[in-house]
C-alpha cells in the first residue's frame, strides 16, 4: 500500500502538464522530481540558477558545481540553461514559472500560506519562498493534512507569519485535494477509504464539498 | 582600482588589505561558487568584527561557517541558514546578529548597488512582516516598497576561469550571487581554478568584465575539506 507521502506525490505529479516550467520547493516537493518521467518535456527551475534540471541517474558521477536549491547534486536535460540569482528571480517575479510546489506549516481558507517561520522555535530564514509564493502563476501546496500531534494544518485563518497572502491555488494532502476559491476551500478529491465526515473533522476550515462530483485518489 | 597588469597576487596578499570590521560580500549558494580558499585565507589572516553578506551560511566547519565558529563575524546578512545548525545556534544565543532578506530581494539589492543605483521599488513581501516599516511610494495608484541597494567594502568571488586582467567566467550553478557581488563592492577579490593570459578567454563568454575586479588569485580545486561534500537524493 502506498504511504501518505507517496499518495501525495503521485497525485501531485498529475498537476504537471508537458511544456511547463516547474519549480519544486525544498522538502517533500523536491521528491516530485522522481515522479516526472525523463522523456516528458518539462523544464524544472531551481532558484539557485538553473532551468532544466533532472535527478542524477544511478551511478552518474556528481558535478560539484551543479546543485538544486536544496543542495542536492543534480544534472541537466536538453534545453537547460544556467544563470545568476538576479536572472533566476526575475524569471520568478515576471511569472515565467508556470507552477511551483511547496510545503506548508499552515494554509488557510483565503489561500494564505505560512511556511517559513515559527516565532521562538524555527526561523532559518525565508530563502526564495516569498517570491515564489507571491509571483508564480499556480502554487500547489503539498503537505500532511495534520501535524504530528494531529492538529489541522488547513485552517480558517493562518496564525503563523505569512509567506504570502492569497497565493495558494490548490492543496494536496494525504486526505484530500482542495482548491482555493473566492468562497473558501472546496474539496475536489478525497483519499481512498476516508469519509467526508472524517475529512471535515480533520480540517480546521469549512470545506465546500459536492459529493456528487467528489473524486477519489 | 588596481591597474590591469598588477591584479594577480597570492591568497595571503589578497586578504591582507581587508580591514578589521569590514563589510564583505561572499559569493556562493551552498558550496558551489563559494570562494573557499579566500575564506580560509581570511580566517588565517585574523580580521574580526566582520559583517558578511552571503545567501546562506554554508555548512558547519566549512566556508563562512568557519569564520562564524571562530567568532569573527558580528553580523550576517543572508536569506537562509537551513544547512548550518551552528550558525542558527549562534544566532539564537545572540552572538551572531542575522538579517534575513527574501533571496530575490537580496540578489536585487546587490545587483542594484553593482549597477550604481541607490535602490529599487518592489511589491514583494507586501502584507507580510518583511514589509513592516518599509517606506512606500505610489506610482500610477499602486503602492511600491522602497528597497535600498546593498553595497560592500569587499567582495570575495569564485570563478572557474580568469585572465590576469580579471575577466571572469563562472561555471554551472557556481554562478549564483558571484557576478552580482563582483560589481557591488569597492574591492573585488576573485579566486579562479584557471588563470589565463589576456586573449585566451573567449571574449563573448566573459561573465564579469575585468573593469570590476581588483585582485585575481589562482587556487587549486576545492577539496572535500573545503566544502565538496556528499549530499542526498
Amino acid at each position: 500500500m502506498a504511504s501518505d507521502t507517496q499518495r501525495i506525490l503521485a497525485r501531485a505529479a498529475r498537476e504537471v502538464i508537458p511544456g511547463q516550467i516547474v519549480n519544486l520547493g525544498i522538502g517533500l516537493p523536491t521528491r516530485l522530481f522522481h515522479y516526472l518521467p525523463e522523456e516528458m518535456e518539462v523544464l524544472v527551475h531551481s532558484e539557485n540558477g538553473v532551468l532544466g534540471c533532472r535527478p542524477r541517474r544511478e551511478g552518474e558521477a556528481p558535478d560539484h558545481d551543479m546543485i538544486d536549491s536544496g543542495g542536492a547534486y543534480i544534472a541537466t536535460r536538453p534545453g537547460a540553461s544556467v544563470f545568476d540569482s538576479a536572472t533566476s528571480f526575475a524569471m520568478i517575479r515576471r511569472s515565467r514559472v508556470d507552477v511551483t510546489f511547496m510545503g506548508a506549516f499552515e494554509v488557510d481558507a483565503a489561500g494564505n500560506l505560512a511556511n517559513w517561520k515559527i516565532p521562538g522555535k524555527f526561523s532559518p530564514g525565508i530563502g526564495g519562498a516569498m517570491e515564489l509564493a507571491q509571483k508564480v502563476k499556480r502554487l500547489v501546496i503539498l503537505c500532511s493534512h495534520n501535524d504530528k500531534h494531529g492538529n489541522p494544518k488547513i485552517l480558517a485563518r493562518c496564525r503563523l507569519p505569512l509567506t504570502a497572502a492569497a497565493c495558494v491555488s490548490r492543496i494536496i494532502t494525504d486526505k484530500a485535494v482542495m482548491d482555493v476559491s473566492p468562497a473558501g476551500l472546496e474539496a475536489v478529491e478525497i483519499a481512498e477509504g476516508l469519509s467526508v465526515a472524517e475529512l471535515r473533522d480533520a480540517t480546521g476550515a469549512r470545506l465546500a464539498i459536492d459529493e456528487s462530483r467528489l473524486g477519489r485518489f | 582600482m588596481t591597474l590591469l597588469n598588477r591584479k594577480v597576487c597570492d591568497l595571503e596578499t589578497a586578504v591582507a588589505a581587508i580591514p578589521e570590521g569590514a563589510t564583505i560580500m561572499v559569493g556562493g549558494f551552498g558550496s558551489p561558487g563559494t570562494p573557499f580558499a579566500l575564506l580560509d585565507a581570511l580566517l588565517e589572516s585574523g580580521q574580526g568584527g566582520l559583517t558578511l553578506i552571503k545567501n546562506d551560511a554554508n555548512e558547519p566547519g566549512i566556508g563562512i561557517g568557519r569564520l562564524i565558529e571562530a567568532g569573527r563575524v558580528r553580523r550576517l546578512i543572508t536569506s537562509h541558514l537551513g544547512l548550518n545548525r551552528t550558525a542558527i545556534e549562534a544566532m539564537n544565543a545572540g552572538s551572531l546578529e542575522v538579517s534575513f532578506h527574501p533571496q530575490g530581494l537580496l540578489a536585487e539589492k546587490i545587483r542594484c548597488a553593482g549597477a550604481g543605483h541607490g535602490g529599487f521599488l518592489t511589491d514583494i513581501g507586501q502584507g507580510t512582516e518583511i514589509a513592516e516599516g518599509r517606506r512606500e511610494i505610489e506610482i500610477d495608484g499602486r503602492p511600491w516598497g522602497i528597497e535600498p541597494a546593498l553595497h560592500a567594502d569587499v567582495a570575495l568571488i569564485h570563478a572557474e576561469r580568469a585572465d590576469r586582467y580579471g575577466n571572469l567566467i563562472y561555471r554551472a550553478t557556481a554562478s549564483n550571487f558571484n557576478p552580482l557581488m563582483a560589481m557591488a563592492a569597492d574591492q573585488v577579490i576573485a579566486q579562479a581554478y584557471r588563470l589565463d593570459a589576456p586573449g585566451e578567454l573567449p571574449i563573448d563568454s566573459v561573465h564579469t568584465p575585468c573593469a570590476f575586479v581588483s585582485r585575481v588569485v589562482r587556487v587549486d580545486r576545492a577539496t572535500s575539506e573545503q566544502g565538496v561534500r556528499p549530499h542526498g537524493l
